[in-house]
């Protein structure tokens, strides 16, 4: 490994912790929680739209910087998808997850992040989880956009 | 610290996270998407090294303020199967989750993104309604 990816590795290192302190503090590791954000038509609790918003301020001011940016301080271009067509697989696929998101209340991050307190609940989940993704790819091939 | 302060403090360092990844290496900060390809074996130094940072996080909740967050998960085992099976199969089959398509996604105002999100938050939304009913 050269020296670049290394710094790469720290990079996602970091990135992938201040994610999940990130996660623990606003409160999304909480499946109650989350559900209760998703119960609108009973008795709503909005603290976690707070968390979306928070996020994609940040993150649309990080956007804004890498405009400005010929390309990405560690790599030689940005990875980005390309595609704009919305499709079915976009919709359908995003209609199964939120279905799953709002039986259990934890999506992908918050379920990894949780592997950390071990509850046995969250590591099958966690199991669950990347059986689904697996199942995904052998009946549907694997189509990652930015495999490279 | 009130809850939607802490909300929002958490949620800017969920922003934070994804610009370091976007400008540092640039790459999206999206779950299932590191998730997946782990499990295919691309990109498993930096996919290893973001998991296992993720996973920090609650450790280092935990050694700032003498506690783990607060976790309450009530569903029974077979929905925890299932909402785990659809949550990995859906979050693959639309190309992101809500950290992808709700994070960075709406951030860059992409059109895929707000479809993405609009439609997850829908079925959420409506699975949370309807599971109201039989508890």
């Amino acid at each position: 490994m050269n020296r670049i990816a290394a710094y790469r590795v720290v990079a996602a290192l970091l990135s992938g912790a201040i994610f999940g302190f990130g996660l623990a503090l606003s409160g999304m590791l909480n499946p109650a929680r989350v559900r209760g954000f998703l119960d609108i038509a009973r008795d709503w609790d909005p603290t976690l739209g707070f968390v979306l918003a928070g996020a994609v301020l940040v993150s649309a001011a990080g956007m804004a910087l890498m405009r400005r940016m010929a390309k990405p301080l560690l790599d030689s271009r940005f990875h980005l998808p390309e595609t704009e067509v919305i499709d079915r697989r976009l919709i359908a696929g995003s209609a199964i997850f939120g279905i799953g998101w709002g039986m259990v209340g934890l999506c992908p991050g918050p379920a990894l992040a949780l592997l950390s307190p071990g509850l046995p609940a969250v590591v099958l989940f966690v199991a669950a989880m990347f059986a689904g993704m697996a199942a995904h790819d052998r009946l549907q091939g694997a189509r990652l956009w930015n495999r490279a | 610290m009130a809850d939607y302060v802490s909300a929002l403090l958490g949620g800017m360092l969920i922003g934070l996270s994804a610009v370091i990844l976007l400008l540092a290496n640039g790459r999206v900060a999206g779950v299932s998407g590191i998730a997946g390809r782990l499990l295919q074996g691309v990109q498993t130094a930096t996919g290893t090294a973001f998991v296992v940072g993720l996973m920090s996080g609650p450790v280092f909740f935990r050694l700032f303020f003498g506690e783990w967050p607060a976790i309450q998960l009530s569903a029974n085992w077979p929905f925890i199967i299932a909402g785990g099976l659809l949550v990995g199969y859906g979050s693959r089959m639309g190309s992101g989750c809500t950290s992808g398509h709700g994070v960075v996604g709406l951030a860059r105002l992409s059109r895929r993104s707000l479809a993405a999100v609009g439609t997850f938050m829908g079925t959420a939304v409506a699975t949370v309604y309807l599971m109201g009913f039989f508890q």
